[in-house]
């Protein structure tokens, strides 16, 4: 693929199969998926989604629009081109060894990360950050040797005011101080 | 008061206006079937194979103006429905399948006739659900309902486990439907509307090009005042025809693959195009990017989705067809585009399309043009898929809205039989001629014996040409004439029909074409005749695969009979 990635973040409705829904049109449309990360949120009935993709704007476009045709997918945006944090967690089980400790734990606090379970021969870094981060943290720990790991996908959220992907509940005040929604804009074409 | 399962499910579809099932029973439904001796008022017409259910239930929505309902079983009896639901998914048909599960301990475990029928339908379903419990069934074929029948209507799978079906609940029948998600935009955004009207007001060689959306919106007058109010010519796709009057001055028929030559050359020539809830399929667009090369293209679609997909668009209106045109149509100045108009006709003359080759043999188009003669145009016609749909679409002027029922997006050859038992069965009063191929015909053939135990007086024209016609053609034309697994051997259809107690006649004679059909339009009942035509005669006009539709290959006439006007 030469295109760019791409973070789409979605609330869905929190029912069984919903996952499945809209892995199948990426699927169909033959979408890699980079990664994939879905929790609840504030309101009971509803999950968040942050699916990150790597393809052309166009053909990410027209995905976006056939996964807002879902019943279940209460709302759809694409924020890569928008200003906002990006964050992923790793869980890093990183051989040790009496020699090789300090230098690890020194590496963590440098990384900001956390040292969360230590056991002779290893040790559990709990790490957060941007993709970067974690991957250059990776590449150090590479020489002591990894035994394990699992990494969280992103999870993103755009800066500032009222998110756009706030559907519901929200105040009428708010609402009106948004820019009014402009349904079909040539600009998305 | 507390109901069944199996109750609050017949109830609910009364609420929703259901008349008639087109189903099959088994082992998880006898729970429901034992049910429905308590509601006469909904019909249950037993099909003979379950992907006949879902045909006719297709058949039935796409003319009754409600969804249709067809109902199967567990396992096979549910996979049976599927091409079914694949189909009604392609052409926006609002059907609501219904299919029973094994009970609820039993699901996951592969069970004897258990399927997982919601994972199947997942890419060809609007929407599917899987209950869990008597108290949700009316609430989610109210939803089903609703989702079926509004935005880009398409079909609405329930799976309901055996052991819910007996399970008693309270009957709370929602009044409305709670789907936060659900919103489809109904009317176009303004300052859209305002520059697909600057850019027609300012079109030189204007062109609308209608599909079934006119029809799924009942557009007929808007479509009508837009190309009227502004004198501009109108094609439409396969599933579009029957959305504009084919007799009309402005008509130029059908484009595409199988289009009018001149239908075609005007999607070359235009300026503006005015594409109307159609959605640029390849075999109407032909190659996409020499697609109305010289044109700015305004799309009218309920479906945001479909937009941009196939083709480029200058000015995107996202809506209800009816809605965006009456919008539209206000701000259309009239003009009367005499030279585009006189230009379009000339070609027209040269290039006529269509035309019957004068010749004592049977020929298909003659056989559907004396079906139009003797109905006047006033019938519904069902068709499958291949040569005779084809010859169907060309060579009867669809007068009547809605007039053409076909399999268009999914291509289903055996569409056509059970398909026309539906529409039959919700238009009982009028004219049903369905016209099937010799190889479409064998595919579903077993509900004859629906046909004739229901009395569903279906007229069926058989385009016998003993060939899958049109795979024939391409091997004709493109694999040099080598026939492999085409040439099909039949039954004696009129002997088959009889041994069901249907009434046929065969044809081989040309002579005997107008006689025949006279018979079977009088006959009280359905009727089934097999015509015997020329085995090797061609569609055309035809473009190539992968060509513009520009250039299509048109037939080679030294003489003609029987010029459109």
């Amino acid at each position: 693929m030469n295109g760019l990635y791409h973070t789409l973040v979605a609330l869905v409705e929190d029912r069984p199969g919903v996952l499945n829904r809209v892995s199948s049109v990426l699927r169909r449309r033959d979408f890699n998926i980079e990664s994939i990360a879905v929790g609840r949120t504030d309101q009971p009935e509803l999950s968040r989604m942050t699916i990150v993709v790597n393809a052309e704007s166009a053909n990410v476009e027209q995905v976006r629009k056939q996964l807002a045709k879902l019943i279940d997918v209460v709302k759809i945006i694409d924020i890569t081109g928008e200003s906002k944090v990006e964050r992923e967690l790793a869980l890093i089980k990183v051989r040790t060894s009496p020699a090789t400790r300090g230098e690890i734990i020194h590496i963590v606090n440098i990384f900001r990360a956390n040292i969360v379970d230590v056991a002779p021969d290893s040790m559990i870094v709990e790490v957060t950050g941007d993709e970067d981060k974690i991957t250059s943290l990776l590449a150090l720990f590479q020489g002591f040797g990894i035994k394990e790991m699992a990494r969280t996908g992103r999870i993103a959220i755009t800066r500032g005011g009222i998110g756009p992907l706030v559907v519901e509940e929200e105040p009428k005040v708010v609402r009106q101080a948004r820019k009014p929604p402009v349904p079909e804009s040539p600009a998305n074409w | 008061m507390k109901k069944t399962g199996a109750e609050i499910l017949c109830e609910s579809l009364i609420k929703e206006g259901v008349e008639v099932i087109f189903g099959f029973p088994g082992g998880v439904l006898l729970p429901l079937y034992d049910a429905f001796p308590k509601y006469p008022q909904l019909r249950h017409i037993l099909v003979r194979h379950e992907q006949g259910a879902a045909h006719a239930a297709d058949g039935y929505a796409r003319v009754a103006g409600k969804p249709g309902v067809c109902l199967a079983t567990s396992g096979p009896g549910a996979t049976n429905l599927v091409t079914g639901i694949a189909n009604a998914c392609l052409d926006s048909s609002p059907v609501i399948a219904i299919t029973g599960q094994v009970a609820k301990p039993f699901i996951g475990k592969d069970a004897f006739q258990e399927v997982d029928i919601t994972g199947i339908t997942l890419p060809i379903t609007k929407h599917n659900y899987s209950v869990r419990s008597a108290a949700d069934i009316a609430r989610v074929v109210k939803e089903s309902f609703l989702i079926a029948k509004t935005g880009r209507p398409g079909p609405v799978l329930i799976d309901i486990p055996r052991d819910v079906f007996t399970e008693s609940a309270e009957a709370r029948h929602p009044d409305k439907v709670n789907l936060p998600s659900y919103k489809p935009v109904l009317y176009g955004h303004p300052t859209q509307i305002r520059r697909a009207a600057e850019l027609i007001n300012g079109a030189k060689k204007p062109l609308v090009i209608a599909g079934r959306g006119v029809i799924v919106s009942e557009a007929y007058q808007e479509i009508k005042e837009l190309a009227e109010k502004a004198q501009i010519p109108l094609v439409t796709t396969l599933l579009g025809i029957g959305c504009f009057p084919e007799t009309h001055v402005l008509s130029y028929g059908m484009i595409g693959m199988h289009g009018m030559a001149y239908a075609n050359t005007a999607v070359d020539q235009a300026d503006v195009v005015v594409a109307v809830g159609m959605r640029f399929d390849d075999r109407a667009t032909g190659k996409v990017s020499s697609f109305a090369p010289r044109a700015s293209i305004i799309h009218i679609d309920i479906d945001p989705a479909e937009i941009g997909k196939n083709v480029r668009v200058d000015v995107p209106i996202v809506g209800d067809v009816k809605n965006v045109l009456q919008a539209l149509n206000k701000q259309i100045t009239p003009a009367d585009h005499v030279d585009w108009l006189r230009d379009l006709d000339e070609y027209r003359r040269c290039h006529p399309s269509m035309d019957i080759r004068e010749t004592d043999k049977l020929l298909p188009q003659y056989v559907i043009r004396q079906i139009f003669e003797a109905t006047h145009g006033e019938a519904r016609i069902v068709t499958g898929v291949g040569q005779h749909q084809m010859w169907s679409a060309q060579h009867f002027y669809y007068v009547k809205p809605n007039s053409l029922i076909s399999s268009g997006g999914l291509g289903t050859m055996g569409f056509e039989l059970p398909a026309s038992m539906g529409v039959k069965v919700a238009c009982p009063d009028e004219t049903v001629w369905c016209i099937a191929g010799d190889g479409g015909f064998q595919m579903t053939l077993q509900e004859l014996a629906t046909i004739a135990c229901e009395k569903i007086a279906v007229k069926v024209a058989i385009i016998n040409n003993g060939f899958l016609g049109m795979v024939r053609q391409w091997q004709e034309l493109f694999y040099g004439k080598r026939y492999v697994a085409t040439p099909l051997y039949g039954p004696d259809f009129v002997k088959l029909v009889d041994a069901y107690g249907i009434s046929g006649l065969r044809v081989s004679d040309k002579k005997q074409v107008p006689a025949a059909i006279q018979k079977a339009m009088a006959h009280d009942g359905p009727f089934v005749i097999d015509f015997q035509v020329d085995p090797e005669e061609n569609v055309f006009p035809m473009v190539p695969p992968g060509a513009s539709i520009a250039e299509c290959i048109e037939m080679p006439r030294p003489e003609t009979v029987d010029s459109r006007r």
